[in-house]
């Protein structure tokens, strides 16, 4: 039977009135490699932090074999963390950090000098232990820092982006060195990291994380080939993100035509989200049998593959990659296969705001005031404000707009951008935009006001 | 490069005037007698006077027991002011570093009116008072600053690897913070050796400290002998800046 030996219950957490966690659940099978993966500010190192023990959720628990361990300092928890810049002891040599917590449990000489040794021959630092730690390359500090854990022998590992610090090559060969060693360990690895490519090589299992919430949870494979949302499919390898309709089961319709697929029960005629792989789009010179068409404008070599970009008949702009070259400007036709087509429900089709009417011609949402049309609506009434993605006005400067807000995320649809601009009161609004935009900007939002759509909140209508 | 080498000139010439020919003047007055020859009885006899001993052995002691009590007040001090959980505010720094902005004198000055005031035998005891209250600030700063510069994940690898905050602390905070602590002896040690105006005030001349003794002869137009006192108490200075090494640096160059 397999036993989980972390166990993640309804976990949150709050910095100043900001979710960075919000009802986490997840747990870890015994001898498991799981990754924590996100960008930056997804709550998946604070995850990490609290099962060390340097955080303490809010809410929820955390079980190890079982029990809780919420309430344990992080001393007495039978886990061992590699830090992200190493943090080796800068006044103990490489002996001496490695013994630090063989030392403190007090175990007899010979012991901790046989297990130092053991474990610097496990890591290739044999002949390091009388060196300052900080004379060692990052690499070999690295080394170090997991030595330094390991020879505790903790129940679980918790690696907070151990690799990041290093070049790319030195980090490919980590990732292989990190993979032999929890293989034949059998301790079970936490691993946090931003790089999804990380992630697929090294995990059993990857939770990816935004916004403090999981997204999708999966073998590494699930995780490429059945993203469960554009966030995923986005953050996840490349991909062709684009918004179809499920004409009926295992039929559905984007980039202005008609595939087969294999994705059944979503409803006829319902919007949905469509991931194609670049890899997973068919390639030709010649347009008979294939089942749209389109001409290429970029080609670019890159080293195993060729990836181009190809506007389509429809207007659509697709990425692909395929081992031959295609010439610019030539018209080629494409094709893809049902099993390549992942379906996606559509988290949201608009933008819903809770609004309070304040009078006839304006409502509050987002925390400012929009003018709109609400007769009919008694002024301090809780309503639902609905606005299409494209009828968002996003402006240069925040001035400009009634409230202001940053560019938070961005998903290219091959024919639009989709944005997420997280508000000053931390709301989110998403806009469907033909311009370019940055992560980071500072934008002004507007809405004019026919395009504030009022329905009551509880079905009751004007 | 050349012309910018040359800002640095003034400099130079202030260094000269102000640094170096006075550490020669006192250098040659210590090996000359009354009349410009050359001797080195003014070293020998502050070698075989048992007073000038004995007031060499007592500023010692008490620059000894300066330190130490600084350090035993003002490390749980920097500690405290480094520590986010217990000072939010700089406010309370600036109020420790505060009496670092008056005159030594004045304050030396109005706490043995204080102590006047309140009735207290001046002796050995206001004395150590007066000092610790004078240096007590140059201890805390170095040893706050390097606290709070100091990387969090060290004491956060420290607990991971088993170590309770009493460990933490005395295995990895402590040794860390030692460039602090050995900024601060220097700034506390060598002045308290040399000073003269904290035991004329706060002891009524009652105790004389080396400092003390190099006045009076200097006051007393005894350049020769005065300066061979100061040159003797240069080379310990000397001799204790040599021990420091490279640790204080950065601690210390962070006060000034």
């Amino acid at each position: 039977m397999e036993t989980h030996i972390i166990e993640i219950q309804h976990v949150s957490k709050s910095y100043s009135g900001k979710k960075v966690l919000d009802d986490i659940n997840f747990y870890v099978r015994t001898g498991e490699f799981v990754t924590l993966l996100g960008p930056s500010g997804c709550g998946k190192t604070t995850m990490l932090r609290q099962i060390a023990g340097f955080v303490n959720p809010d809410e929820g628990c955390i079980l190890l074999e079982g029990k809780d361990i919420s309430s344990i300092p992080p001393y007495e928890r039978p886990l061992n963390t590699v830090f992200q810049r190493y943090a080796l002891f800068p006044h103990l040599d490489v002996y001496d950090n490695i013994a630090f917590g063989l030392k403190l449990k007090k175990l007899p000489e010979e012991e901790i000098d046989r297990k130092v040794r053991k474990v610097l021959k496990l890591v290739s630092m044999s002949d390091y232990e009388d060196r300052d730690v900080e004379s060692l390359s990052g690499g070999q500090q690295q080394r170090v820092a997991i030595a330094r854990a390991l020879v505790n022998r903790p129940k679980v590992l918790l690696l907070d982006e151990p690799l990041a610090a290093l070049d790319l090559k030195m980090r490919k060969d980590m990732q292989i060195e990190l993979k032999e060693m929890h293989e034949k360990l059998g301790i079970t690895f936490i691993y946090v990291t931003h790089d999804q490519e990380e992630a697929l090589t090294l995990s059993d299992t990857i939770i990816v994380m935004n916004e403090g919430r999981i997204q999708q949870i999966g073998t590494p494979a699930d995780i490429y080939n059945e993203p469960v949302n554009s966030f995923v499919a986005d953050f996840i390898g490349e991909s062709n993100i684009l918004n179809g309709t499920m004409v009926c089961d295992r039929r559905v319709e984007f980039i202005g035509h008609e595939f087969n697929c294999v994705d059944e029960g979503f409803g006829d005629n319902v919007p949905v989200d469509v991931v194609i792989r670049p890899e997973d789009i068919y390639i030709m010179n010649r347009t008979e049998g294939a089942q749209f068409t389109g001409v290429v404008r970029s080609c670019t070599f890159k080293g195993v593959h060729y990836e181009m970009f190809v506007n389509t008949e429809s207007g659509f702009e697709l990425q692909i990659q395929d081992y031959n070259a295609f010439e610019v400007g030539s018209t080629v036709g494409m094709l893809i296969k049902p099993a390549d087509i992942q379906v996606m429900r559509k988290e949201r089709t608009c933008n819903t705001f809770d609004a309070v009417v304040t009078d006839a011609s304006h409502v509050e949402f987002l925390g400012a005031s929009f003018e709109c049309d609400a007769t009919g609506f008694e002024p301090g009434s809780r309503v639902k404000a609905e606005v299409d993605f494209d009828k968002i006005e996003l402006m240069d400067h925040r001035e400009e707009g009634a409230i202001g807000g940053e560019v938070h995320f961005i998903l290219y649809k091959g024919d639009h951008y989709h944005l997420t601009v997280l508000t000053e009161g931390r709301g989110h609004v998403y806009v469907d935009t033909q311009d370019i935009w940055d992560k980071g900007d500072l934008v002004g939002i507007n809405i004019s006001p026919s395009h504030i759509k009022i329905s009551g909140t509880d079905g009751q209508e004007a | 490069m050349g012309k910018r080498h040359n800002w640095s000139f003034p400099y130079f010439i202030f260094m000269i005037l102000f640094v170096v020919l006075p550490l020669l003047l006192v250098a040659v007055y210590a090996f000359q007698d009354s009349n410009g020859r050359f001797t080195f009885a003014n070293i020998i006899r502050f070698f075989s006077d048992s007073d000038s001993l004995s007031t060499f052995a007592l500023s010692i002691e008490v620059a000894i027991e300066n330190t130490v009590l600084c350090i035993l007040l003002g490390y749980p001090a920097a500690w405290i002011l480094a520590n986010k959980k217990y000072n939010r505010s700089s406010v309370t720094i600036i109020l420790f570093i505060l009496p670092m902005w008056i005159n030594a004198l004045m304050r030396t000055l109005a706490t043995a009116e204080l102590f006047n005031m309140l009735g207290f035998q001046l002796g050995k005891g206001t004395l150590i008072y007066g000092m610790v209250y004078d240096y007590l600030p140059f201890m805390i700063y170095p040893i706050y600053t390097i606290l709070q510069k100091m990387d969090k994940s060290y004491a956060e690898a420290a607990q991971d690897l088993g170590a309770n905050p009493v460990q933490v602390f005395w295995k990895v905070t402590f040794p860390l913070s030692m460039p602090g602590v050995t900024s601060g002896i220097l700034m506390v040690f060598m002045p308290t050796v040399s000073t003269f105006a904290i035991s004329e005030f706060l002891t009524n001349n009652k105790i004389k400290l080396f400092g003390t003794i190099i006045q009076e002869n200097i006051n007393s137009s005894m350049w020769n002998y005065g300066a061979a006192l100061a040159f003797v108490m240069l080379l310990i200075i000397g001799a204790t800046t040599l021990l420091r090494g490279n640790d204080g640096e950065e601690a210390g160059s962070s006060l000034i």
